[in-house]
């Protein structure tokens, strides 16, 4: 009886993480949604429909052809001034590519929820991060939940870093398909109020709606067509101390924060950290748990943003340590895993001493990874260290059918 | 019944629309028709356009040529984007701006050809207009599916195109859109007064336009609207509106329903270069597609 009080004033709802997109999308009141169904984004589109059919929303749906034209909508609709959504999954991602492109380089604040699953062949629709992971290079502010609160609060979050003039770039937030897409679980939602209040009228650096001549991606000459470019790459770094920001001030008024870019668990003390990305994080941190109950002195860094990288926060939990291991669930093929990559290359540029560092490939094509697993790893690891042996720097960890 | 149509004077505000200055080849039919849109819509359109002579002719950055909004966009999303652009402003209430994609043939019989039926079916409140210069003439004059029967391009070097040109005014009437005309550079008074019916009805609205290309189709670049002229006075190209069931029969293309009256298709393939080694037979072949092409206007008016 209590409980449900409690519930009911906090207005605590038990959603997908699908819904809990859904129910993000409708509370920032995005006023147009092109998007195409795939397996396993498919109830985003399938709640925003009813939401907006039902008149709870009031917007209007572009039920596309394609996701090319899913994006393409989006980001027209975009530029013409209205605050504009879109979700989709793995080939559906791969299919509206140049769009993901072509989005960035416009300058076009959009938000679009990526429910990743692995690519074909062959068919399946378990989840990955590869569909995500192929994404980087776009120009696009990224980021992937572990649970559904956090999802809801990412994509809400979105649309304030995207609008944000030190930003004006297209947002994606990612959650794996089925495991947080389609799992319910409680997910406080704010008051429209206070959302209304904070978020804002939508915001964009320039208009195309026809109150005044305007031409948008004219033919330019190299050295303009990089000057372009290079202010993504500042308006990117510049995302980073509006993603803390948001993320402070979001849990002044809402009661959640994260801790910007990267969370960090048991980090202040750890002489090893492992680093994940999603919902496996969790069971990463299960298992820290536990080595921590044993006595090793691990903690957990879980990338939260991928892009803009989170360099300054890997320099300084993983500078010091004796030892990091990062888990992928993807892999840039005839190379490593992109988030092992990405920290041993920031450690470097920000000219920490790089620790032993191993990368392991895992959970690849949707190959559950239990709490389990990451325990006798981080453990292996650990020891292999201790025992004054080099661990292996890749190893690609795999569990076949049983 | 043929309905008379008086001509409506061409405003003069067109060149302060379309400026001088643009980067089309001589003789380029691109800004002639965009100078009609300008006479219809002013500065209150928005033309979206994909990859195309289009992309360029506009001018570079930071110059445009055009007094109107212009919104690049990747090949094949032209219509697509229009339909975003034009629910966004039906959302903010914003009623008095033209969208307008503007697709050559390629990002609209080939690559975009998805996408705007797409938008034709879901009747975005839009005008879709392919001028239709019947190649790839920004890549280097390749075949489209839109080139005609034994025309050169650069991919049918030798024996020319093996396949009629696609129809896509008629695919767009199948859609069963409440709009559908065909039109030409060389007959700006007939685009005219379409544009000013199209931007009278809701919905999707498609023109194709019929636009020769002198540096595709091997003719001097003065020639545009004499090459443009004998496309309809062979009966090669046929003017004409549809809506509310029925095809109409525009006025420059009415005295050619009487095939005694239209001159000889070769006076229009030899203006061209891109025709000079067809052969006798697929000149026969023309004939032959050309008549069916009458046939199914007649039945249908």
């Amino acid at each position: 009886m209590v409980e449900e009080t409690l519930l009911k004033k906090k207005n605590i709802k038990p959603l997908t993480g699908n819904y809990a997109v859904a129910y993000a999308a409708k509370m920032a009141r995005v006023q147009v949604v092109a998007a195409y169904p795939i397996t396993p984004q498919t109830s985003i589109i399938e709640k925003l429909a009813e939401f907006i059919e039902s008149g709870q929303l009031e917007a209007t749906m572009i039920r596309v052809e394609s996701e090319h034209s899913a994006l393409a909508a989006t980001f027209g609709a975009a530029l013409a001034g209205a605050r504009a959504f879109t979700a989709t999954s793995s080939q559906g991602l791969l299919y509206m590519h140049e769009w993901v492109h072509w989005t960035s380089r416009a300058r076009i604040p959009v938000v679009m929820a990526i429910v990743t699953r692995a690519l074909a062949p062959p068919w399946n629709i378990w989840p990955d991060h590869m569909d995500f992971y192929d994404q980087r290079d776009a120009g696009w502010v990224m980021g992937f939940g572990m649970d559904n609160q956090e999802v809801f609060d990412l994509v809400l979050q979105a649309f304030k870093i995207s609008e944000d003039p030190r930003v004006y770039l297209p947002v994606m937030v990612g959650l794996e398909g089925f495991i947080l897409g389609h799992t319910t679980m409680p997910v406080e939602l704010p008051e429209q109020e206070l959302v209304d209040e904070w978020l804002g009228p939508r915001r964009q650096g320039f208009v195309v709606d026809g109150s005044q001549p305007l031409a948008h991606g004219n033919l330019a000459w190299p050295e303009d067509t990089e000057e372009m470019f290079m202010d993504i790459q500042k308006a990117l770094m510049a995302a980073k101390r509006v993603i803390r920001e948001v993320d402070r001030e979001y849990g002044e008024l809402f009661g959640r924060s994260y801790g910007g870019l990267v969370q960090c668990i048991h980090c202040s003390d750890a002489k090893y950290i492992a680093a994940s990305m999603g919902a496996w994080s969790g069971d990463l941190m299960e298992a820290v748990e536990k080595l921590r109950e044993e006595g090793y002195p691990v903690g957990v860094l879980r990338f939260r943003y991928i892009r803009p990288f989170p360099g300054e926060e890997v320099a300084e939990m993983i500078g010091g340590v004796r030892g990091a291991i990062v888990f992928d669930r993807g892999i840039s093929f005839g190379s490593m895993g992109p988030l092992y990559m990405e920290t041993v290359a920031h450690l470097s540029r920000h000219q920490k001493k790089i620790p032993a560092i191993q990368n392991i490939v895992a959970g690849v094509g949707g190959v559950n990874i239990e709490w389990t697993d990451f325990y006798r790893l981080v453990k292996e690891f650990i020891e292999t260290l201790e025992a004054g042996r080099e661990p292996e720097t890749f190893k690609w960890y795999h569990k076949p059918r049983r | 019944m043929a309905q008379s149509r008086p001509r409506p004077p061409l405003p003069y505000n067109m060149r302060e629309v379309v400026q001088p200055g643009d980067a089309a080849c001589p003789g380029c039919p691109i800004p002639m028709a965009w100078k009609v849109l300008s006479a219809v819509f002013g500065e209150k359109m928005i033309l979206v356009i994909p990859a195309s002579c289009s992309s360029v002719v506009v001018g570079a950055y930071p110059g445009n040529s055009l007094k109107a909004s212009v919104v690049h966009v990747a090949f094949a999303s032209a219509a697509a984007v229009a339909s975003g652009i034009r629910e966004a402003l039906r959302m903010r209430g914003i009623n008095d701006v033209q969208v307008i994609a503007w697709a050559g043939d390629g990002g609209t019989a080939d690559i975009g050809m998805a996408s705007l039926s797409g938008a034709a079916e879901r009747n975005h409140d839009i005008i879709y207009i392919m001028y239709d210069n019947e190649a790839y003439m920004n890549t280097g004059i390749q075949r489209s599916s839109s080139t005609p029967l034994g025309a050169w391009t650069t991919t049918t070097p030798i024996i020319g195109k093996t396949e009629h040109k696609k129809d896509v005014a008629r695919i767009m009437i199948a859609h069963g859109v409440p709009y559908v005309a065909t039109a030409s550079v060389a007959y700006p008074h007939d685009l005219y007064a379409k544009l000013q019916r199209a931007r009278r009805i809701r919905g999707f609205k498609f023109i194709h336009l019929h636009a020769p290309c002198p540096v595709g189709w091997r003719f001097d670049p003065r020639y545009t609207v004499r090459v443009a002229k004998l496309a309809i006075e062979t009966g090669m190209w046929i003017l004409y509106e549809y809506y509310d069931g029925k095809i109409r029969l525009s006025g420059p293309s009415r005295p050619y329903m009487d095939p005694s009256r239209r001159k000889p298709i070769e006076e229009y393939l030899k203006m061209q270069g891109r025709f000079k080694k067809i052969t006798p037979e697929k000149i026969e072949e023309i004939k032959k597609y050309v008549e069916q092409n009458w046939d199914w206007i007649k039945r249908h008016m």
